[in-house]
């Protein structure tokens, strides 16, 4: 029988080891997988590579992964907003690396690394210091730059109902990153608020069917990081 | 330095809806952090102007009303909105399919810097302690097929914003297809900037002043002679 719940996050984030790489999902603080991120924050693995789209804000969720520094490596598009300053930090004083990626780059190599697709092509960034070093290429008489794919080791992910096989469905603008991260990691891990029975969720209006995820956490009450912020509220 | 500073001219929605007048009925269209966020309240009634965010979700709307809003419906600034009747949600590699693509119509962004041969630099000052930061923008400048540009004239000490080249790191190549600032709309001409039209009151010569390249008059010739 499949069954992919865990009953905690913290079992759920047991196995992540120092020198990992591990996705997490989110734009800001929608579908920020906060309490998985919490439970990586509680494991202490030092040496990580985070391949998320911000750094997380005031010191809860990935912020509190950041700040103690467990992070070696962001992989990242947009490393700062109105109230992140643990990164900057961080970053200034050279205690953390920063490879950072147009967004639209970020989420194709994802995609390629969930789909088998090692490199492609992309018009983005050329004529730009972030193409610099990298292969290029004219196609149609317009000059490409390669970009190679981005696989994990674990990804996190926040959903909003998933059954025992794995299937999600999301909420709103938190879907985000979500999909294309449970392709490309040997093992996902989702959060969710609701767990449904089988044939419960319509296969038509499933989102990432249950082949990409091999972990599901019941979270009925994820907390708001934004409130968490304003609270001044610092993770543990 | 005591160096004066330009005037006034357009307002940033007077700027949004000179914009928004240009973008054709039926266009799908992603509007950047800051001023052109503005646009989208100043479509004419006429037309309808299906706005994108690349954070997932066709159909953007208005804001909310304070109290309902909702931390899981926001836009690319991370700004509570809603979502139309006819909205759609999809995953970050959908969203710049759509951009990279080529199926959306217009891009309004904002800048740092334009160059007259179209260049845009809108995200970084590559000062040493910076902190880079590019989210979107270069995959919108290469994919979307009309790229416009809405930004103050001049820095707050008065720096012109346009000019001969950027000095910043750039955010595309020659993507840059018409600017609207509050002192002049200016179009990417094969020849460099062309203004096709001032804020009342203002002379070429005046906005030539605040121009860091040559800027040359394409108002229709009725407009000129009144000047």
């Amino acid at each position: 029988m499949i069954d992919k719940r865990v009953e905690s996050c913290a079992a759920a984030v047991a196995d992540i080891s120092h020198g990992a790489t591990v996705m997490i999902g989110g734009f800001g603080e929608a579908g920020s997988p906060l309490e998985l991120i919490h439970a990586l924050v509680d494991r202490g693995a030092r040496d990580l590579t985070i391949v998320s789209n911000n750094t997380g804000s005031g010191r809860v969720g990935l912020a509190a992964l950041i700040a103690p520094g467990r992070v070696a490596k962001m992989i990242c598009s947009y490393p700062r907003s109105a109230n992140s300053t643990v990164f900057p930090e961080l970053y200034r004083s050279g205690r953390i690396a920063l490879e950072l990626v147009p967004q639209g780059t970020l989420a194709e190599r994802i995609r390629a690394g969930g789909a088998g697709i090692p490199a492609f092509y992309t018009p983005s960034a050329v004529g730009t210091i972030l193409a610099d070093g990298k292969e290029s290429r004219v196609f149609d008489g317009r000059e490409h730059i390669l970009e190679h794919a981005i696989r994990a080791d674990f990804a996190l992910v926040r959903a909003d109902r998933a059954d025992r096989y794995g299937n999600l469905t999301y909420s709103k603008t938190a879907r985000n990153f979500g999909p294309i991260m449970c392709t490309a990691a040997d093992c996902s891990i989702v959060q969710v608020r609701s767990i449904s029975e089988p044939g419960e969720m319509d296969a038509e209006c499933v989102i990432t069917p249950g082949i990409f995820v091999q972990r599901v956490v019941h979270v009925a009450n994820p907390q708001q990081e934004s409130r968490l912020v304003r609270e001044g509220v610092a993770y543990p | 330095m005591n160096q004066d500073l330009p005037p006034v001219g357009w307002s940033r929605d007077d700027m949004a809806r000179l914009a928004a007048i240009d973008i054709a009925d039926g266009s799908y269209v992603n509007l950047g952090i800051g001023i052109p966020e503005l646009v989208a309240a100043h479509v004419p009634p006429s037309r309808e102007v299906v706005f994108h965010t690349e954070n997932g979700l066709i159909g953007v709307g208005p804001p909310p009303p304070a109290g309902f809003e909702d931390p899981e419906l926001i836009n690319a600034g991370k700004k509570p909105v809603t979502a139309l009747p006819g909205a759609a949600y999809f995953h970050h590699a959908d969203s710049f399919a759509m951009i990279r693509g080529g199926h959306l119509d217009v891009s309004v962004l904002g800048a740092m810097q334009v160059s007259e041969k179209g260049d845009l630099a809108n995200w970084s000052t590559g000062e040493p302690d910076a902190i880079p930061a590019v989210g979107g923008a270069m995959d919108l400048v290469a994919g979307v097929k009309t790229v416009v540009v809405l930004t103050e004239h001049t820095t707050k000490s008065g720096e012109p914003k346009l000019l001969r080249r950027c000095t910043f790191p750039l955010t595309g190549r020659g993507v840059v297809r018409r600017v609207y600032t509050n002192l002049a709309v200016v179009e990417l001409s094969p020849d460099g900037f062309a203004a096709l039209a001032l804020a009342p009151g203002l002379s070429l010569e005046e906005v030539r002043r605040w121009t860091g390249a040559p800027l040359s008059d394409a108002r229709p010739e009725h407009v000129r002679n009144g000047e």
